[in-house]
């Protein structure tokens, strides 16, 4: 299982591999934006990505529309983990087929929680 | 001073030469050359109020020019500083949980083992060769633990230290809140002195990201998730 972590702090990269890693996901990269996330993606081998929203250079919303855009990663899981509160943007996310929202600050139970869901949801 | 006015004195003034009054000849000068000096004096008045209105926007705009030079660009360097030392803390906290980590997993892993055989020895399921293995066992795991427990010790302090960076970073975000007081205030001045005109009520732009919500500021409307649970309950009701 390897997991890409998107987010242009890298305080909050380091804190979503942390947990991560204690929820036994030792196989992380990272990506500061959605402009060296989506190259990496594309290269394959990603599981599973979690992203923040608000980046600069290209926003979480628009790297989930590009994987959705793309028939090799069509299907891949996308959490979302942003400070993005509005009800109209956890909607515009809904809609753009991400799989799990989480909004910071989080827990780490947290963000266990969501992304065991997304992989009760894909093995069922 | 109308036209009739003075029609009326400059006759009278014209009567009193030709009879040779010449007492009521000065009277009427003064009087319109008086009335000219009124007017001037309004005049000078005027000119006086609008010099020390203008005095005074000078005044506000050289400061706002001097907050807009100096100030601005000073509290945007302290943001920034703000950043600096918030992710330096950050590092500096995770640096040291990701060392201790593995320091307290490796201590946890040798206690089990060694309990476990403990446990045997006690119950006296222990053959002497493997008791004195075990008893050198203890004794390496009591020397590794002082030095374990040394290193935990100081990750903890740096931990601690690396807290310091609230106090400072709230420091710079106060002086930061007042220039921005500051600024409104002389704004609002100097918008009542440019004539009182009323500002127009400016629509604030919505931002494309509003950002991390503040309690109490950005979920007034209700359009804003408060918590994670409304965030789910929010999906849930999309048929997530």
């Amino acid at each position: 299982m390897k997991i890409l972590v998107v987010d242009d702090f890298s305080t909050m990269r380091r804190i979503v591999k942390n947990l991560l890693r204690d929820l036994g996901f030792t196989n992380t990269v990272e990506a500061d934006d959605g402009k060296t996330a989506l190259p990496i993606l594309e290269a394959g081998g990603i599981d599973f990505l979690v992203t923040d929203w608000n980046m600069p250079g290209m926003t979480g919303i628009d790297l989930l529309k590009a994987v959705r855009a793309d028939p090799n990663l069509v299907d891949l899981p996308v959490l979302m983990v942003t400070a993005e509160a509005k009800r109209e943007q956890i909607i515009m996310a809904a809609q753009a087929g991400v799989n799990g929202y989480v909004i910071k600050p989080f827990t780490a139970a947290t963000l266990k929680e969501k992304i065991e869901k997304i992989f009760e949801r894909i093995d069922g | 001073m109308t036209i009739d006015f003075r029609l009326a004195l400059a006759k009278d003034l014209v009567i009193a030469l030709e009879q040779g009054n010449e007492a009521e000849a000065d009277n009427i000068l003064d009087k319109i050359a008086g009335q000219k000096e009124n007017e001037l004096f309004q005049q000078v008045g005027q000119l006086t109020r609008q010099l020390h209105d203008a005095m005074a926007g000078f005044s506000l705009d050289s400061k706002i020019a001097s907050m807009t030079e100096n100030d601005i660009p000073d509290a945007k360097e302290r943001l920034q500083y703000v950043i600096t030392m918030t992710e330096q803390a950050a590092n500096q906290t995770l640096n040291a949980v990701e060392e201790l980590l593995p320091v307290s997993k490796t201590l946890n892993d040798q206690a089990g083992e060694l309990s476990e055989k403990w446990e045997r020895f006690l119950d006296r399921e222990m053959p002497f060769e493997e008791f004195k293995s075990m008893s050198a066992e203890i004794t390496k795991h009591f020397s590794q633990s002082k030095g374990s427990l040394l290193e935990i010790q100081n990750g903890l302090n740096d931990i601690l230290m690396a807290q310091g960076f609230q106090d400072i970073t709230g420091q710079i975000i106060k002086r930061v809140i007042d220039l921005v007081q500051e600024l409104e205030v002389s704004m609002v001045e100097l918008i009542s002195l440019s004539g009182g005109a009323k500002a127009e009520e400016a629509k604030a732009k919505e931002l494309e990201l509003p950002g991390p919500a503040i309690p109490g500021m950005d979920d007034k409307s209700g359009d804003v998730a408060a918590n994670q649970d409304d965030v789910d309950d929010l999906l849930s009701s999309l048929g997530f």
